[in-house]
């Protein structure tokens, strides 16, 4: 193995004398390094994950909560069967194909998104396809509640509204945190399907910069790394979530007593 | 507004470019399926055997291919082999041993999720009978952690058979690569890539329905 390839000047293929040209030179166009265009990659895998896990977890909480709305609100069943069609489609459609309708079709529907950059339109797909992974995470934890909590707070005189916004999401998202945590991982993985519509994040790095150096193993090693350390990184900052909003000795008396 | 135009959609272009990357993606499935079970059952019984290096070896090689994405262990594969074979061989094989190896990992976690949720009372009954771990295995354990796992075979086949649209990134050719061909090659890409959009949801939201059908069906009743 050949790990100098990793200071080697992108355009020349020469070793450059700085490994980190571009990183210490903000501004300055200083010729970059393939560690420069890696680190870069991975700053557009971390900016994806971030932006469609945003967009994941506001549609997938407002889906899956939707899924739970009792019939005999007002509109409940629409509502109810729009989020159940959304959770459809969203899964049963692969991810690859999502990215490239919203690559090559809904900018054309809505001419707004013709000037969207790739990197959203990707987003948005990644978005919405996990979406309907969360909103299904998201039902199962209120499924999960026993139905006495819900009771007890229309009991208390709150709204529908209020009732999921103070007793039941509150509960129900405590209760998903590991299967969203597992949700979230799988989010950072599926960033790579932004290859596809040439997004410069690490799998097109990977492709690209083995084709220019023939040293993939290299390449390879050093992405895959870096996609397992967001990963391990991710679970890190759940489990810190998960610890620092733990009700004290209720984590047992959560779950339904069926 | 979308100005869509299906007519050059007949049979002559759905069999010479659509059909033969459907027939492709199906048999991906199929076989990763069948050698992902394969595999993922001996990995599983690895797991369990209480055997420091076999839990070891078996441990690592599952939770390695599940912490990279899927579309890294494709390229790694297409790096790899030749490499070591001392030949290139094709992306449709080389896609077809990496989806094995990389389903046998996913495998392996439903089938160990399948033998622990077979009581211990069955195998403590069959070790009263004077069986042996074998025997244990594969007259009792396996056939009731098999029934009880089918409904989770199905729904990871059906995330296999999407999964396969990933094989993209080394070319080759499968539903997904017929339909982007078919967009390119008449310039219509938005159809194309709409009407794959349909073709997958179609073939995979019917296997969800017929999961679940089969779930009420094969379930023991406990």
């Amino acid at each position: 193995m050949d790990w100098g390839v990793f200071c080697k000047d992108t355009i020349t293929g020469e070793a450059s004398e700085h490994c980190l040209s571009s990183i210490f030179q903000f501004g300055k166009d200083a010729d970059p390094t393939y560690l420069d265009w890696l680190l870069k990659a991975w700053g557009w895998t971390l900016l994806v994950a971030v932006l469609s896990l945003f967009i994941a977890l506001v549609l997938g909480t407002i889906m899956g909560t939707l899924r739970t709305i009792p019939a005999n609100v007002k509109g409940g069943k629409w509502l109810a069967g729009f989020a159940t069609a959304w959770v459809e489609v969203f899964r049963n459609i692969p991810v690859l194909v999502q990215v490239f309708v919203w690559y090559h079709v809904v900018p054309n529907i809505f001419p707004i998104m013709k000037g969207l950059p790739a990197y959203w339109l990707v987003c948005f797909a990644l978005g919405f396809y996990s979406s309907a992974r969360m909103a299904e995470q998201v039902r199962a934890g209120i499924q999960s509640l026993s139905s006495g909590q819900r009771m007890a707070a229309l009991a208390l005189g709150l709204s529908t509204y209020q009732s999921y916004r103070y007793v039941i999401l509150p509960t129900a998202f405590r209760i998903i945190i590991p299967p969203l945590t597992s949700e979230c991982m799988n989010l950072i993985k599926n960033t790579s399907v932004a290859f596809a519509v040439s997004v410069p994040e690490l799998t097109l790095f990977a492709m690209q910069a083995q084709e220019e150096t023939s040293r993939g193993v290299e390449i390879y090693l050093a992405v895959t790394l870096l996609y397992a350390f967001s990963a391990f990184g991710v679970n890190r900052v759940m489990t810190l979530i998960e610890k620092r909003v733990a009700i004290p000795g209720a984590r047992s008396n959560l779950l339904a007593i069926h | 507004m979308l100005n869509l135009d299906l007519s050059i959609y007949n049979w002559e272009l759905f069999s010479s470019y659509i059909l033969k990357g459907l027939l492709f993606s199906v048999q991906l499935t199929v076989v990763a399926t069948i050698g992902g079970i394969f595999f993922g059952t001996i990995l599983a019984l690895m797991r369990l055997s209480g055997k420091p290096v076999l839990v070891y070896v078996a441990t690592i090689y599952v939770n390695t291919m599940r912490s990279i994405p899927l579309v890294m262990v494709i390229l790694w594969f297409y790096l790899l082999i030749p490499i070591l074979i001392g030949t290139p061989i094709g992306a449709d094989l080389s896609a077809t041993i990496t989806f094995i190896a990389f389903e046998a990992a996913f495998f392996c976690e439903i089938v160990r999720a399948g033998i622990k949720s077979v009581g211990t009372g069955q195998t403590y009954a069959a070790e009263a009978l004077g069986m042996n771990y074998s025997q244990t295995m594969s007259l009792i354990v396996l056939p009731q952690a098999f029934r009880n796992m089918i409904p989770i075979f199905m729904t990871q086949t059906i995330v296999l058979f999407q999964d396969t649209s990933l094989v993209y990134a080394i070319g080759a050719y499968d539903l997904l690569k017929g339909f982007d061909i078919v967009g390119k090659n008449f310039g219509r890409p938005i159809e194309a890539y709409l009407l794959a959009a349909v073709t997958y949801f179609l073939i995979c939201f019917s296997l969800s329905k017929f999961a679940l059908w089969v779930q009420s069906k094969v379930a023991i009743i406990k």
